[in-house]
């Protein structure tokens, strides 16, 4: 019962980061600063998931969740990068503005 | 048995990309085929598989109940339309090959999402569906497939690291992330801010991933930029079991009846058919129009769900397999058109009706089936909605339900009208019927739908009724 | 909640802030590695060695390469065009800061209850066990993903040479 209210200062640091993450993915216009923003939310939520692992004393489950998503994760990242430079080959630039071809 | 489904696609797929690679790739149709058909018949004759009650090979925890038969149903139809559209239309040898792979993937993926029992696991399926769909709709590498990817990407991960951060706090009270674990510890703690919480922003994930307004902002780019067979397998299948099948697993199995999520569920399907339907009205892009029409009918889905009842279940799940029929038709024939006469915009078509004259009458039908014209399947799977609605004394969302009906009629008649129906325009002289392989998707699918609205009674019985006492 | 954790972790959201706030996006991808690292640190602290080592090799190693690697191919913004980028941008958001404080003195005051029992423990296997044992459905998983991620850097990459 204790050990929740544990959650509390872990989770202010947590949701700082996530709101940081947030921020590069929404204001920015550079595709690349995109895909780092992203990173950043994925390692708020790593975090969760360790911090919950530690608090409810089940680490091991706690630690193949984290392993699949890393792998998961560098696969996602591999094809945001692959798209992004088939979008430079195009546009030669990768400014987010440019690229606002199809409406909305 | 379940594992079944996992496991015979994967090997085909290993199969596939074992080095005799000029064997390996005429091959790789006739693989793929038989696989769908293998599925269909695995569901409607579960016997058929009995002799691999050897499948201990993997522990793997699924199950299979009326609700995943359907779904695995409509996978294996609209993908088989989706392997025979691209076999037709895309002509490089190399890259029929890799569309065919990824388009196994996906499949591979979405049969897992259908049958596991652990949350866990269907995020890992939900990513690699998601990931196959990326590649997929980038695949032609053209401007606009490239941007409506990256923002299909964007939008798809941020939803993932809401759904991650959701299991990790319900991973928090419950001790393991089982459906089972999951239920006990929601009714146990009902009102726990922590649990609250989490549901609230797992369900926005979720809605991220359908498509549902005001989620909605990757989906009419993506829609009408992949390329034409990635489109018909996107719209038809993928954006439904990725985003609406987990709500609908989840409000059925974890939930149950311990949580109130139905006022938020018919609030946002609500908003979703109404705002789209007036969307899709000025829409000049062939496929932005039907992207639109797809988040209308995602909309429905999502309302009958909230009702709560038994019979609103069973009418979401029925008009989940008639939306992929017959979504997925009218993007054929929306890949067809784009074939024949480079163009997606309407404004330019006109008189197709006559030139191709298949084309004209199957996307006829489609259009009719989604207004909801009697006797074709749309009419039931909307007539039960609105019975739904009206037992479960939500009188204005009946209502909502059949006015924004009014609007799906009137704007999939002024489609209907400006693509087929007319004199031929001028830019459309040269047009010709489509040959008979890329007629062959669109034909099976008629006769798919054209059987469940004609024996609607015999699918009534055997198929929802035990649906809605699951 | 000791004093390193809480020292660590605001190391943590520094460098995060540092990744987003630099002009270079280069350093930014060296910000997001030191951020991985750090986090690296923090797993192990936290009794999640394996997953830490996975951490550090991956998102401290692999993912930079990769970012790096696409931002050496493609031209970056010119410097004096990503200053007023950023000028601009810190005009747009600056209502950001001011939400957050008001949103976190909120949620204090609204005495937000973490009331939910956790379940009880009982004894566990080690990780290696436990994702090979129970979790094998996720292990499947993650080959599939692997494949997918193989054919997709297969038609991605593959005919760039050409138009390069």
């Amino acid at each position: 019962m204790v050990a929740i209210e544990l959650l509390l200062p872990f989770s202010f640091f947590i949701a700082l980061i996530f709101i940081i993450g947030l921020y590069c993915v929404v204001a920015t216009f550079d595709l690349i600063r995109l895909i780092i923003g992203l990173e950043l939310l994925i390692k708020a939520v790593t975090l969760l998931i360790i911090v919950v692992g530690y608090l409810s004393k089940h680490p091991s489950l706690a630690q193949s969740m984290v392993i699949t998503l890393i792998v998961i994760e560098v696969v996602v990242m591999s094809i945001a990068a692959g798209v992004v430079l088939n979008i430079y080959l195009y546009n030669k630039s990768l400014d987010a503005r440019n690229i606002r071809n199809l409406k909305g | 048995m379940g594992s079944l489904f996992i496991l015979i696609p994967l090997f085909v797929f290993m199969l596939i990309n074992l080095p005799p690679r000029m064997v390996m790739r005429k091959l790789a149709f006739w693989a793929v085929l038989a696989l769908m058909l293998l599925q269909v018949g695995f569901v409607l004759f579960p016997s058929l598989s009995s002799f691999a009650a050897a499948s201990g090979l993997f522990r793997m925890d699924l199950a299979i109940d009326k609700l995943a038969q359907m779904c695995l149903l409509s996978i294996a139809a609209v993908t088989l339309a989706a392997l025979l559209t691209g076999r037709a239309l895309i002509t490089d040898e190399n890259q029929s090959c890799n569309f065919m792979n990824l388009l196994l993937l996906v499949f591979i993926g979405m049969n897992g999402i259908t049958l596991v029992k652990d949350i866990f696991s269907m995020y890992v399926f939900l990513e690699v569906t998601a990931v196959s769909s990326f590649i997929l709709i980038a695949f032609s590498k053209d401007k606009d497939g490239l941007e409506g990817a990256f923002k299909y990407i964007i939008f798809s991960s941020i939803a993932t690291v809401m759904i991650l951060s959701a299991i990790a706090l319900l991973l928090l009270v419950a001790g393991d992330t089982s459906f089972a674990a999951l239920r006990a510890a929601i009714k146990l703690h009902q009102n726990s801010h922590v649990i609250m919480f989490a549901i609230s922003v797992f369900l926005s994930g979720l809605f991220i991933k359908s498509g549902l307004m005001p989620f909605h902002g990757w989906l009419p780019d993506a829609y009408s930029s992949a390329p034409g067979a990635a489109s018909v397998h996107l719209a038809g299948i993928v954006t439904k079991i990725v985003g609406v099948y987990p709500l609908i697993r989840i409000v059925h199995s974890v939930f149950s009846a311990n949580v109130s999520t139905n006022n938020v569920l018919m609030i946002t399907g609500a908003f979703s058919i109404v705002v789209a339907a007036f969307a899709a009205i000025n829409q000049s892009d062939f496929r932005r129009m039907l992207a639109y029409s797809s988040i209308s009918q995602v909309g429905y889905i999502i309302l009958s769900l909230g009702c709560g009842s038994a019979l609103g279940l069973a009418a979401a799940i029925f008009h989940f397999f008639n939306h992929s029929i017959f979504k997925s038709l009218l993007f054929v024939n929306a890949a067809t058109v784009e074939a024949k006469s480079q163009t997606r915009d309407i404004n330019e078509m006109g008189g197709l009706a006559q030139r191709m004259p298949v084309t004209g009458i199957t996307s006829a039908l489609a259009c009719l089936s989604v207004s909801g014209i009697p006797p074709l399947s749309g009419f039931w799977s909307k007539l039960l909605i609105i019975v739904a609605l009206w037992q479960a004394n939500q009188y204005a969302y009946a209502i909502i339900a059949v006015m924004a009906s009014l609007v799906t009629l009137s704007y999939m008649l002024t489609l209907q009208r400006k693509v087929f129906f007319g004199s031929v325009s001028n830019s459309m002289k040269g047009v010709s019927e489509a040959d008979w392989k890329l007629l062959m998707p669109s034909i099976i699918l008629v006769v798919i739908m054209l059987v469940v609205s004609l024996l609607f009674p015999l699918f009534l019985n055997t198929f929802l009724v035990p649906i809605g006492g699951i | 909640m000791g004093l390193t954790n809480i020292l660590i972790l605001t190391a943590m959201v520094a460098l995060a802030l540092f990744t987003v706030m630099t002009r270079s996006l280069l350093r930014a991808a060296i910000g997001l590695a030191l951020t991985s690292a750090v986090l690296t640190v923090m797993m192990f602290r936290l009794g999640a060695p394996l997953a830490g080592v996975f951490e550090l090799s991956v998102c401290a190693g692999l993912i930079p390469v990769i970012f790096i690697t696409v931002i050496s191919m493609t031209k970056p913004m010119k410097k004096e065009e990503a200053k007023e980028f950023a000028i601009e941008r810190w005009s747009r958001f600056w209502i950001l800061p001011i939400i957050v404080v008001i949103a976190a003195i909120l949620l204090f005051t609204a005495h937000i209850k973490f009331d939910a029992k956790l379940p009880p423990v009982h004894a566990e296997s080690d990780v290696r066990d436990m994702m090979w044992g129970a979790r094998q459905l996720d292990m499947l998983g993650q080959v599939m993903v692997l494949m997918a991620g193989a054919y997709g850097i297969l038609v991605l990459f593959k005919e760039m040479k050409k138009r390069w």
